[in-house]
C-alpha cells in the first residue's frame, strides 16, 4: 500500500513540479550537485570569454548574465540567513525579504567586478565525496591562473524542492558567509535588523551609481 | 612516556577548542587585542593609501606585463626553496620534492627565476611557510595580531616569522643599495598583485578590518590543512551546530 501512495505522491509532486517551471529557466532536479556547479561554471566563463563588452565592464551585460546565469542557483535566504545567525530568528518576515534583497544585491554589485576579469584561468574540480543521501554537499575547485598559486574555489551546496542551490562558497580558503558574521553582527549590535539593511541599501546605491572599472 | 602523550593530547584539546570558540563568538574569541589590532590596522591602511597603493598603481600601470611577471617569478622562485623545506619538514614529501625541484629548474632553464617553467610544466606553486609547518605540528593560531607593516597575522605565525625572514634569500644580497631596491620592488609587485582583490575588498565589507580579520583567520587554518578541514569539521552540516553554538553564546558586545 505504502509504495503506491508514495509513487502517486512523487508523481503529483513531479507534475506540479514540471507544470510550475515550465516557464522558468529549468534547473533540472536531478542533475548531481557537482555537475550543475561545472555547468554554471562553464557555461560564465564561455560567456565572459565571447563577450568583448564584458570584459570592458559593461555593467548592464554582466548584471545579465549574473541575473540569468547564477542566481536561479543561488539560495540567498540561506545564505543571508546563516550569515545573521541568531539574529535571524528576531527578524519579522518584511525583514528577512529585505535583508537577504539587499544582501543579495551587494554580492551580485561586489563580484560582477571580477567576472570581467576572466581571461586565461581554468577551473579544475575536484572529486566529490558525498553519499547520495546527502543533502548538503561541497563542491571543490580550483581556479589556476597563469602565474601563481591556484585559487581555492569550493561550494557549499544544499537540497531545495527546486534542485540544488549555491548557499555559500570559498575563495582562498575563507567562507564567504562566516566572514560576514561578523560584520552582520556588529551592525545588528549597533542599530538593529534595520541599522543591517539601512547599511546594506546605502552600500548599494554607492556602488550602483560608481562606474565598474574597466581591467587592464 | 604516557604522560608526555596525554600533555599532547590535551594540548591538541586545547588548540581545538581555541579555533572553535574562535569559530563561534561573532566578536571575537580570537581577537582580545582587538583594540591594538585596530589601531595598527589603521597605521598600515594610512601608509597604504598614501604611499604603497600609488606606487603599486603606478607600477602596474607603467610597467609592461613582461616585467611584471619576471619581477614576481623571480622572487617567488626565492620562496619555492623555503616552500620546499617547509613542505619537508611537515612530512609531505611529494609536494616538498616538487617545490625543490621547481626551483632548481626555475633557477638555472629559467634564468634565474625570472621564468616560472617548472609551472609550464605541469609542477604546481606551493606556499609554504614555517607558520604553517607549526600549525602542522599542532601548535595552536593563538590570538589575532595585526602586525605594523606585514600586515594580519597570529601569534603563531608572528613568532615563525624571523625563520621566515632568516630563510629569505635576498636578505643576504649586497650590497646594501640592491638589496633594498629589491625588497621595494617586491613589495610594490606583491602590493600590484593584490590591487583588484583590495578593491573588491573595499566595495564588499562593511568593516573592513573585521571582514579581514574574519577572512584572515579561516583562510590561514585552511592553509595549515592545504584547503581540507581540521578533523571532524568537515561536514557542511557542522554549520547547524555552529548557529546552534551562537544561539548559546552570550551577546557579544559592539565592538565600535
Amino acid at each position: 500500500m505504502k509504495p503506491i501512495i508514495q509513487l502517486i505522491a512523487t508523481a503529483t509532486a513531479t507534475l506540479a513540479f514540471a507544470t510550475s517551471v515550465i516557464a522558468a529557466p529549468a534547473p533540472a532536479t536531478q542533475e548531481a550537485p557537482d555537475q550543475l556547479v561545472k555547468r554554471i561554471s562553464a557555461d560564465v566563463i564561455e560567456t565572459v570569454k565571447a563577450d568583448k563588452e564584458i570584459q570592458a565592464g559593461n555593467r548592464n551585460k554582466i548584471m545579465d548574465l549574473v541575473n540569468s546565469k547564477i542566481l536561479p542557483y543561488v539560495d540567498s535566504e540561506k545564505m543571508t540567513s546563516m550569515a545573521a545567525g541568531r539574529f535571524w530568528r528576531q527578524a519579522t518576515p518584511e525583514q528577512q525579504k529585505q535583508l537577504s534583497d539587499e544582501f543579495r544585491t551587494l554580492l551580485v554589485y561586489t563580484y560582477s567586478g571580477a567576472l570581467s576579469q576572466i581571461k586565461n584561468e581554468t577551473v579544475e574540480f575536484k572529486p566529490m565525496r558525498a553519499d547520495p543521501a546527502d543533502t548538503e554537499v561541497e563542491v571543490r575547485s580550483q581556479v589556476n591562473v597563469t602565474r601563481g598559486e591556484p585559487i581555492t574555489l569550493n561550494y557549499r551546496l544544499a537540497k531545495s524542492p527546486e534542485g540544488w542551490k549555491i548557499y555559500d562558497i570559498n575563495v582562498l580558503g575563507a567562507w564567504l558567509v562566516e566572514t560576514y558574521k561578523g560584520n552582520f553582527a556588529a551592525e545588528i549590535n549597533k542599530g538593529g535588523i534595520d541599522g543591517l539593511i539601512k547599511k546594506l541599501t546605502e552600500r548599494n546605491r554607492q556602488l550602483s551609481s560608481k562606474p565598474l572599472k574597466a581591467p587592464k | 612516556m604516557a604522560s608526555n602523550k596525554k600533555k599532547t593530547s590535551a594540548t591538541l584539546a586545547l588548540a581545538a577548542a581555541c579555533v572553535l570558540t574562535g569559530y563561534v563568538t561573532p566578536a571575537h574569541a580570537q581577537d582580545p587585542f582587538e583594540h591594538f589590532n585596530r589601531a595598527m590596522f589603521t597605521f598600515n591602511d594610512t601608509l597604504d593609501r598614501v604611499a604603497l597603493k600609488p606606487a603599486a598603481s603606478v607600477y602596474k600601470d607603467t610597467l609592461p606585463g613582461f616585467v611584471q611577471t619576471g619581477v614576481s617569478n623571480f622572487f617567488g622562485n626565492l620562496s619555492d626553496a623555503w616552500s620546499g623545506v617547509n613542505n619537508l619538514l611537515q612530512g609531505k614529501g611529494a609536494a616538498g620534492m616538487t617545490d625543490v625541484t621547481r626551483f632548481a629548474f626555475n633557477s638555472t632553464f629559467g634564468i634565474l627565476g625570472l621564468l616560472d617553467i617548472a609551472s609550464e610544466a605541469g609542477l604546481q606553486k606551493h606556499n609554504e611557510d614555517f607558520g604553517q609547518t607549526l600549525g602542522v605540528w599542532g601548535v595552536p593560531s593563538g590570538p589575532y595580531v595585526m602586525l605594523p607593516l606585514f600586515g594580519p597575522s597570529t601569534l603563531r605565525d608572528t613568532v615563525a616569522l624571523p625563520a621566515d625572514v632568516w630563510a629569505d634569500p635576498w636578505r643576504y644580497k649586497v650590497p646594501v643599495a640592491l638589496r633594498t631596491t629589491g625588497a621595494a620592488v617586491r613589495v610594490g609587485d606583491q602590493r600590484a598583485t593584490l590591487l583588484d582583490a583590495s578593491d573588491l575588498l573595499e566595495e564588499a565589507a562593511l568593516d573592513r578590518y573585521a571582514f579581514i580579520r574574519d577572512g584572515y583567520l579561516q583562510r590561514r587554518e585552511s592553509r595549515v590543512y592545504d584547503g581540507g578541514s581540521p578533523p571532524g569539521k568537515d561536514r557542511p552540516e557542522q554549520d547547524d551546530d555552529r548557529l546552534a553554538n551562537v544561539e548559546a553564546a552570550p551577546k557579544p558586545v559592539s565592538s565600535e
